[in-house]
């Protein structure tokens, strides 16, 4: 089998994928969204006829908010962003742009307190930790009964591994689309890394219970082989469901709304990630902590 | 043979009336229409406010009551303002929240923050004062309104912050007796008077109170102050003991009723802050349905074209279960009924992909069994038992990450966690029983060059 033959390659392929995209996190850092800092947003459009950001700017500073930050939204909106904005406050801005004749409607106002972005921070940290935990534990007890040649909790091991792969790339992406075009993360990004974490520990799973099935049935006699066979088996199973998932998430991209583009978009990509890790990092690592060395 | 087309004939019919019943309770006219969706703030559009509590002047043993307390009254104000299904609801910090209390409001609809707030805010401050003793405290008290008021008559500003005196009263003093002690209010009708009053009853420690107060001024007056306004001040004529009092302002009978709206609302039992806001216009919640619709019809339609061209007729079976799943799956959100938030929505359509990968473990594993030499029938068995254990161990790890993001407790992923959920248990369901049944009232057994053309796979002839 050929993946499992030239493992060095796809796995070396998978580092540097990783590699790049903690470079990434690491020189830009990720643009966190007011969910995780606290902050305020308002969302205004205006129906009839937008101002230039000019005339919005030099109405904020006749309110002595040039602290708030204006950029525009589609063709009739603005997108204004400030450390806080106080309910009282919104209105007073709200009447200071739609002074110069141009009505605004406030289709969004979010003012997170500082304390609340800081808690989601930790509880998101905690979450994926314990998703982690569950997903080893998990796989542990299911292995229970396959000791040999490779103990069952290293079939965890490799799971979090291809896992740990699978979540830095999209957040390795999201970390260049921040700072190239302002890309925030959000809670619902933090949602789409554990949805990524559940779905590609699924897939990488089909995988294992193959190799299980097989180690008990020993239809070939050496553990790369067999790694190689169940490959074979399960890999247009693999190749099928992430293609029905990714044209459900390719949808939600181009047909779904605004709020969930970027939410589908990390999806997208980390689903990619979890098919190309299941079938090329999760398995050949297996074979890596089997210590087998003949060649396939 | 005809069991199974029996079988297979009831759940079509079945996902068909599921799929009326989604459909009609959607339109005004259907006696389903008790059953539509529930939709989240950033679909509806409204307003979600977050307060902190400040629980800091409670023991620790008492703070869950406190906040019940203090949901109920937050609750009861909030049914003032008239929306439909208002959601306030107490969080106990959770995970890594430890200590910190909050109490979370939800306006469907409402997206005039300020008013909202406003209506939260609005406690009625009921206070009961005795007359002030002459002597010399009351003499200073009394000079310094003159010599203010001599001022403000000569057009000379004066500034009450400037000399503590001006905020005492120079014919009532404070007492402890307060709002707080009330047990509970109503409008009354005196005969005697044209006007309707407003009597009320004190609790334990009220009562305790307001009698050592009427007892100490028999023959004097008392000060009934609402919001730093003197709305009346009847003479004592005896000491009160049962707790009650009647308040005789000059009310209309709109007054009384507020009043005692108020009154009965009552002081928040704990001190709360708003931490943070999220109101979402309604333009933007239509529009997020819009799309959220289009994107889920878009992607069924682009699975089920794949798995038929991909699976033939296992392929065309497995899309009929995909019908009747949706169908199935939106049923249960009316039932629930589950809120629906644009996160939510993406969860199901994520779903929808996600529910198809039993049925191409099941075809793929057939596909085995049949290249093993098994005749059709035996294959397909086969197929969806050797699946099974696969099926089994993928979904419980998605389950595991769903329950995990639910219990993260924001309500936006809440909504994903709980569709997302919700989708993996019915998808076993619809993959692993519809499609058995499908396959098996197709009637066929034995392979030949036709059924292996229609039972194997991919493009291309194999």
């Amino acid at each position: 089998m050929i993946i499992v033959k030239y493992r060095f390659i796809f796995l070396s392929i998978a580092a540097l994928m990783v590699l790049v995209s903690w470079g990434t996190i690491g020189y830009w850092g990720l643009n966190l969204g007011i969910d995780f800092t606290g902050g305020s947003v308002l969302e205004v459009s205006y129906p009839a006829s937008r101002p230039d950001i000019a005339t919005v700017k030099s109405a904020l500073t006749s309110i002595n908010r040039d602290d708030v930050s204006v950029q525009p939204l589609g063709d009739d909106s603005y997108l204004m962003r400030a450390k806080t904005i106080s309910v009282a406050d919104k209105d007073t801005i709200v009447t200071a742009i739609s002074a110069s004749g141009t009505p605004a409607t406030v289709k969004r106002f979010d003012s997170i307190g500082p304390s609340i972005g800081a808690e989601l921070g930790t509880k998101a940290l905690l979450a994926i930790g314990i998703v982690l935990l569950l997903i080893i534990a998990y796989i542990a007890f299911a292995f229970r009964k396959v000791t040999r040649p490779v103990a069952s909790w290293k079939y965890g091991l490799a799971a979090i591994i291809a896992l740990a792969h699978d979540i830095s790339i999209p957040t390795g992406l999201f970390a260049y689309l921040g700072h190239v075009r302002g890309t925030e993360v959000n809670a619902l990004f933090l949602t789409a890394l554990l949805a990524i974490l559940g779905l590609s520990v699924s897939d990488t799973i089909v995988v294992f219970d193959r190799i299980r099935e097989n180690l008990q049935k020993r239809v070939v006699n050496n553990f790369m082989d067999m790694v190689g066979v169940s490959l074979n088996q399960t890999f247009i199973r693999s190749l099928n469901t992430s293609l029905t998932i990714l044209v459900a998430l390719c949808s939600v991209y181009f047909f779904g709304g605004e709020s969930t583009k970027d939410f589908a978009l990390a999806l997208i990509v980390g689903m990619a990630a979890g098919t190309y890790s299941s079938i090329f990092i999760a398995s050949p690592l297996l074979v890596l902590f089997s210590g087998e060395r003949k060649k396939a | 043979m005809w069991k199974s087309r029996v079988l297979a004939l009831l759940i079509l019919l079945a996902g068909l009336g599921v799929g009326y019943f989604d459909y009609s309770s959607q339109h005004g006219t259907s006696r389903f229409t008790n059953f539509p969706f529930r939709l989240g703030l950033d679909l509806s559009g409204g307003s979600h406010l977050v307060y902190e509590a400040d629980t800091a002047a409670i023991s620790t043993a008492d703070i869950p009551e406190a906040m019940n307390a203090l949901r109920g009254v937050i609750e009861r104000r909030v049914n003032l303002f008239g929306v439909a299904e208002p959601i306030v609801q107490v969080e106990g910090g959770g995970l890594a929240g430890e200590g910190v209390r909050r109490l979370i409001v939800e306006l469907p609809g409402v997206t005039d923050v300020n008013a909202a707030v406003a209506l939260i805010n609005k406690t009625p401050n009921l206070e009961f004062k005795t007359e002030r003793p002459a002597g010399p405290e009351k003499d200073r008290i009394t000079a310094a309104w003159k010599a203010a008021q001599d001022k403000v008559l000569a057009g000379v500003p004066v500034d009450q912050e400037s000399n503590p005196l001006l905020k005492e009263n120079p014919n009532y003093r404070d007492t402890p007796l307060t709002g707080r002690f009330l047990k509970r209010a109503q409008v009354t009708f005196n005969q005697n008077a044209i006007s309707p009053s407003v009597s009320i009853e004190f609790n334990g420690e009220g009562t305790k109170l307001f009698a050592d107060m009427t007892k100490a001024n028999v023959g004097k007056r008392i000060a009934i102050y609402l919001d730093g306004v003197a709305i009346s001040e009847p003479t004592v004529n005896e000491e009160i003991r049962d707790g009650r009092a009647e308040i005789s302002g000059q009310f209309n009978l709109d007054d009384a009723k507020q009043l005692t709206r108020d009154l009965n609302l009552g002081a928040l039992p704990v001190p709360i802050t708003l931490v943070s806001t999220q109101t979402i216009g309604a333009s933007l919640g239509e529009d997020a349905v819009t799309k959220g619709v289009r994107a889920g019809f878009f992607g069924l339609l682009a699975i089920m074209i794949f798995l038929i061209i991909w699976y033939r007729v296992p392929g065309l079976l497995a899309s009929l279960a995909l019908g009747i799943y949706t169908a199935l799956v939106l049923a249960i959100f009316k039932l629930i009924p589950v809120t629906l938030t644009s996160a939510g929505i993406a969860g199901f359509i994520l779903s929808l992909g996600i529910a198809v990968d039993a049925n191409v473990l099941i075809f793929e594993r057939m596909k085995e069994e049949l290249r093993s030499g098994k005749e059709l029938g035996e294959a397909i068995e086969d197929g969806f038992k050797r699946a099974w254990l696969s099926i089994r161990d993928s979904n419980i790890s998605s389950l595991i990450t769903a329950v995990i993001l639910f219990w993260f407790g924001e309500s936006l992923i809440e909504g994903f966690a709980l569709t997302f959920a919700l989708g993996v248990i019915i998808s076993l369901f619809s993959a692993i029983v519809v499609t058995r049944v499908l396959l098996r009232a197709t009637g066929i057994k034995r392979s030949n060059a036709v059924t292996r053309f229609f039972f194997s796979s991919g493009i291309f002839k194999q």
